[in-house]
């Protein structure tokens, strides 16, 4: 079963013609609209008629995570903003977020793709799509949103968060596809459980799980507590958001809808392209995106790409599970979190530069995180009432920059081990 | 009229307590008084020390987070409503405690009870007042 066979299920050929031709209109976009990449290729010589096969991609420069960051807001938007019919951001490590947009045509073209992606877990129009991503400036909610729409399902944009009401609505209204993260869903299952809820005589019948690292341990975990089909998703905002690639019913990775997205596997430590299977951080260049164009988008997901043709007929490469990150970016309850966010709170804090360690663990299937901080003696005060506000201060500061809860635990000095050359800043308890 | 007090901050550890009291013991520091206010996670011990300067000085270089706070250590008479007394006058004077403690001399029949308040020179003023005995650092560091 498909949503779009013909793209779905096109030769090698015929894609990578597509693709070629494609990616010709994008760097010319990119080159005439975006003052960015203009500089950057006529800094390499490159012009877009240097572009005369895939392999010519590689000659191109990476964008990475701090070229959007020195263009916030709209900076590298290639359309004017009456174009623009949509924002999402992502969060940023100094407070300033890393916004993306879209025109209509990105809007329709990300909801055809997650309804392929819907389609691949076995959806159709008579399915009921309990949607618990969060809706809002992260790309999750509103991104299989309007693609459950597309195909014409029956969404319940229940959001995150309130899980009672989630699993009342998920009886009540016989919800038969579950998208959300896959630590949530292992939290609803057992919150279920502990209300008797019987998962086997409930209509449950596949989960679309992404926004966070996950294996095949908790596969089998939800797959066995909730009764369904558990199928991984990827996406991340700068590149369109949920659905740039879904694993189909083989579960053998992910498809990544090579129609509009060109993947390359490359070494983290030399850029250098790597051959098929090989192990490496995952750039991607989209090739039909309008506002947003971005070429060799370094995602810093580490991964492989799978060329075999897959038993579902689809022709579209698959990336395999993402094993980690090339930077020190941590993924806690679905929210983006990088260590110098941290950092940032804590010098606003002392004068002095701070020893802090992000302790993560999952707990009831919960992320968890607690920040250490060492207790400098600026800090320090000879009344538990001042050391507690402190501690309070510093949690409701780390809250409103993280976007996620933390317990701050405040620790003697030198406590925390210091290690030779680049320091250590997380201790990842969590097994996936 | 003040007397310095040491203060460190303990994480809730094993052992961590017997590390100051090995650290002092070391160094010939001798302890006076002495308190903890404790928290889940953490705990601040306050000393009173025959020699607070040097304890602070090896503490600290023992690696401890260590502050010197000045507190008053006021004489109380050793008889039913004897504390109740002293702390009617710092109430009078709208003075908040952040915290006290006690301790017994060994030679006279007064405890002696050690204040922390925000306004020191304040409460040392409407003690003295009343002809409450405030011990001077010297005398305490001295018993």
């Amino acid at each position: 079963m498909y949503w779009d066979r013909e793209c779905e299920t096109m030769s090698r050929e015929q894609l990578e013609a597509l693709q070629l031709e494609r990616l010709k209109l994008t760097i010319e976009r990119v080159y005439r609209n975006v003052p960015f990449y203009r500089q950057r290729f006529t800094e390499m010589g490159i012009k877009p008629s240097s572009i005369r096969s895939l392999e010519d991609l590689r000659r191109l420069p990476f964008t990475t995570k701090q070229d959007l960051r020195d263009n916030y807001p709209f900076g590298l938007f290639a359309v004017p903003m009456s174009d623009v019919v949509r924002v999402h951001a992502s969060s940023g490590t100094t407070g300033k977020p890393t916004v993306v947009g879209y025109t209509q045509n990105d809007i329709d073209t990300w909801a055809e793709l997650i309804a392929r992606s819907l389609v691949c877990a076995g959806a159709t129009k008579f399915d009921v799509v309990q949607n618990a991503y969060g809706y809002g400036l992260f790309t999750g909610g509103l991104g299989l949103h309007f693609g459950a729409e597309r195909l014409g399902a029956t969404v319940v944009p229940v959001s995150g968060g309130n899980t009672q009401r989630q699993l009342m609505l998920m009886q009540d209204f016989g919800t038969t596809i579950l998208t959300c993260t896959p630590s949530y869903a292992l939290y609803m299952a057992e919150e279920g459980q502990k209300m008797g809820l019987d998962f086997k005589k409930m209509p449950l019948k596949a989960g679309i799980f992404g926004a966070e690292p996950w294996s095949e341990r908790m596969r089998r975990q939800l797959e066995e507590k909730l009764d369904l089909m558990a199928l991984d998703i990827y996406g991340l905002s700068e590149i369109m958001g949920p659905g740039v690639a879904m694993e189909c019913a083989e579960k053998q990775g992910m498809h990544i809808w090579e129609d509009h997205f060109i993947p390359e596997i490359i070494d983290p430590a030399t850029g250098e392209v790597l051959p098929p299977r090989e192990e490496g951080e995952l750039v991607i260049t989209t090739i039909t995106k309008e506002a947003f164009p971005l070429i060799r988008y370094r995602t810093r997901d580490i991964t492989r790409i799978d060329p075999e043709p897959c038993s579902c007929g689809r022709t579209h490469v698959r990336i395999k599970r993402i094993t980690g990150r090339s930077d020190d970016m941590l993924i806690i309850r679905g929210v983006n979190v990088f260590p110098s966010q941290v950092e940032s709170v804590l010098l606003e804090f002392g004068e002095t530069e701070p020893h802090y360690l992000l302790v993560v663990d999952r707990k009831a299937n919960l992320d968890q995180l607690e920040i250490w901080v060492e207790v400098a003696e600026h800090m320090f005060s000879d009344t538990v009432r001042k050391l507690e506000d402190l501690e309070h201060r510093l949690r409701e500061r780390i809250e409103s920059v993280l976007g996620i809860s933390a317990r701050v635990k405040l620790v003697e000095p030198n406590t925390i081990p210091r290690s030779e050359g680049k320091a250590k800043r997380v201790v990842d308890r969590r097994q996936i | 009229m003040k007397v310095k007090q040491i203060s460190i901050f303990l994480e809730n550890k094993s052992g961590r307590l017997a590390q100051v009291t090995r650290v002092l013991g070391d160094n010939g520091i001798n302890i006076r008084a002495l308190a903890i206010a404790d928290t889940t996670d953490f705990g601040i011990l306050r000393l009173i020390v025959n020699d607070p300067d040097r304890a602070y000085r090896v503490l600290k270089e023992a690696g401890f987070t260590v502050s010197a706070t000045d507190v008053i250590a006021v004489e109380v008479v050793d008889k039913p409503g004897g504390l109740a007394g002293v702390l009617a006058v710092l109430q009078e004077a709208n003075l908040n405690i952040e915290y006290l403690y006690a301790f017994l001399q060994k030679a006279s029949k007064a405890a002696l009870v050690v204040f922390r308040v925000e306004q020191l020179d304040e409460a040392i003023a409407a003690l003295q007042a009343k002809g409450i005995r405030i011990l001077s650092g010297e005398e305490v560091y001295a018993l």
